[in-house]
């Protein structure tokens, strides 16, 4: 069964559509990239998957139900800037957010979720940092916290919302090698992802979307030059490679081989 | 109870109420809402008592608690056409709402005792004097609605902690979770509601608004963890009340006015003086910084002119600061210090980094 299928998924603010009648389906187990420019609907795409927007048409089942009845199976990590970091709570009170769901409403947090918290701020190493107020992190470690309390949610399937967005390099390999571990451990991961060089060596499949889904499928069949032109249009500058190899597709797995490709600063 | 005390105790137990909700409207910045229904619960009040002709009714509760919810549905309606931002819908919607009020009581009820400037201001000194009784005990009516008003609050909050602070802290994970936040949100506007009108009859809307986001305000520069800062606003508050009681007292002023002011005393002191967040810890970090920052400097510039032939003259005490284009005085002062410190040693003429000063000026190079 899958972990996630969208079908024909339209989701609109007023009359303007951000994502455009999107199908796509996530196997279980793996680890997926959304890419694709500004303003291309990856957030909603996400949001519209956990219930936080409204969809004008269309569905998207977890593990073959609405996400209503599969919330338990569902962690998130949300964009890091999209709290107030100057919140008075701990670290470790944050990371025990992500137990409330199971707690569900009136029962209160204790020594089960605050070691479950512990635990996972141990995995993303980051328990030494468990009492501190949380305004007193870096962008680096606020992102980790935020990974830890999706873990304590014990999920099945992870969306997580710019993960890498500004943690320094060492901080980005760490986080890569747990999301490795979460789909080792037979999990699925979809990821809301900026930089398409590390695409094809942190991620085994991947969705390009602009409005419209451009492709999906695993990263050595659809991640190719002409895919994403389509999700780039022109805003997307080919280093050292010569154009017009068509479907050829793009990096082996490993970063610097053959092509190098970078997103060029967008002005939308 | 002697009045005094009863209408002191009146205070205490308002400024605790309000001090509640206060602390979730201040981290949702949403403290101008109390504002707002602060003043149009007063329109429920008016429409209650056009209903009912009858002061004492409780439909004129239940219609201000209403007002107070409509209020905030009315000001999400206007922010939400995307042509006006929030806090300019609320200045639209809650004059309109209250000036209606205002009309209705001038126009058809100004021969009843509902009258604007006690709805501004209040009549604490008054309250005495509308008593009941409830379990054979003759009370002031203001205290039992300012108590059982507290009460509810401290019932909800214990009860709704959990959900209240993940709804407050991140909306989208409440939603995600299954925790409702638009359901916490307009909870917690019907409890601020509640409140406003069960502490407005006594206090006056602006006392209201002082009491909600004051003490909130203040005890929010003195910790940071939320449980804390909600028994810091209600310790805040009901000291500001009693201060405030007194003050008048000592004055002979409007009772009102002179909480509010204390109200504002308080943030000040706690502005001032908040031991990390203060104005003046905060300065006094600064200057710290400044200095340390100074003294790395001088250690840095000793440690890279160190057994170079211009050492001489780079490194001569009093040659030191012209070097670094640094005034006379504040050179002194740096090397006094980074001496006192233990970082630089005079030998003869020329200052030399001890070993700690080494390691300072090591480890500030690698920044």
């Amino acid at each position: 069964m899958n972990a996630l299928d969208i079908t024909d998924l339209t989701v609109a603010y007023r009359d303007k559509p951000v994502l455009w009648d999107i199908d796509m389906s996530v196997p279980a187990g793996t680890l997926m990239a959304i890419v694709g420019p500004n303003g291309a609907g990856k957030t909603t795409l996400i949001k519209a998957t956990l219930g936080l927007v409204r969809p004008a048409a269309g569905q998207t089942l977890i593990f073959g139900r609405p996400y209503a009845e599969q919330r338990r199976l569902v962690g998130y990590v949300p964009q890091r800037g999209s709290v107030d970091w100057d919140f008075p709570t701990s670290v470790l009170d944050v990371v025990m957010m992500g137990r409330y769901g199971s707690l569900g409403w009136l029962r209160r947090p204790g020594q089960r979720e605050r070691a479950l918290a512990l635990e996972a701020l141990e995995k993303v190493r980051m328990a030494d940092f468990a009492s501190r107020q949380i305004s007193q992190l870096s962008g680096g470690q606020q992102q980790r916290v935020f990974l830890a309390r999706a873990l304590v949610q014990d999920a099945q399937i992870y969306f997580m919302d710019e993960p890498f967005q500004g943690v320094d390099a060492v901080t980005e390999r760490a986080i890569v090698a747990l999301l490795q571990d979460l789909r080792a451990s037979g999990k699925t991961v979809v990821v809301v992802h900026h930089d398409l060089q590390t695409v094809p060596e942190y991620f085994d499949w991947v969705t390009l979307i602009n409005v419209r889904r451009i492709a999906s499928g695993p990263v050595a069949e659809v991640f190719t030059e002409a895919n994403l032109r389509a999700t780039y249009g022109g805003r997307i500058a080919f280093l050292g490679h010569s154009e017009g190899t068509g479907d050829r597709v793009l990096g082996t797995g490993k970063r610097g081989l053959g092509t190098e490709y970078a997103e060029t600063a967008n002005a939308d | 109870m002697s009045p005094q005390l009863e209408v002191q105790l009146i205070a205490v137990v308002i400024a605790a109420a309000c001090a509640i909700p206060g602390v979730f409207l201040v981290l949702r910045r949403m403290a101008m809402l109390s504002d707002a229904i602060s003043h149009t619960v007063l329109l429920g009040i008016v429409l209650g008592y056009f209903l009912t002709r009858d002061l004492a009714s409780p439909l004129l509760f239940v219609g201000a608690v209403a007002m107070g919810v409509a209020t905030v549905s009315l000001v999400e309606l206007v922010s939400r056409t995307g042509l006006v931002k929030e806090d300019a819908a609320i200045g639209l919607v809650f004059p309109a709402l209250f000036s209606v009020a205002v009309i209705l009581i001038s126009r058809f009820a100004s021969n009843v005792h509902l009258d604007t400037d006690s709805v501004l201001l209040g009549e604490l000194a008054l309250a005495p004097f509308d008593r009941l009784i409830l379990l054979g005990l003759d009370l002031p009516r203001a205290l039992v609605v300012g108590l059982g008003t507290l009460l509810l609050n401290l019932v909800l909050v214990l009860l709704f902690y959990k959900e209240l602070k993940l709804a407050t802290f991140d909306a989208a994970l409440a939603a995600a979770l299954g925790f409702a936040p638009a359901l916490v949100h307009y909870g917690l506007m019907t409890v601020v509601s509640i409140t406003a009108v069960g502490a407005f009859d006594a206090v006056g809307s602006i006392l209201v608004i002082a009491l909600m986001v004051g003490p909130p305000a203040a005890a929010y520069l003195l910790t940071d963890r939320l449980s804390r800062m909600l028994a810091l606003s209600v310790l805040i508050g009901a000291a500001s009340a009693l201060a405030g009681y007194w003050f008048a007292a000592w004055l002979d002023v409007a009772i009102a006015g002179s909480m509010a002011t204390m109200v504002g005393v308080a943030f000040l002191l706690v502005y001032l003086f908040a031991p990390e967040r203060g104005l003046i810890a905060t300065a006094a970090r600064r200057a710290r910084q400044r200095w340390l920052f100074a003294e790395q400097m001088l250690a840095l510039h000793l440690l890279n002119h160190a057994g170079t032939p211009e050492a001489a003259a780079e490194c001569a005490s009093d040659q030191v600061g012209e070097h670094l284009r640094w005034r006379p005085v504040f050179a002194a002062e740096v090397v006094r210090r980074a001496e006192q410190g233990g970082l630089v040693r005079r030998q003869g003429p020329m200052l030399a980094l001890t070993e700690r000063g080494r390691a300072l000026a090591q480890e500030a190079s690698l920044r």
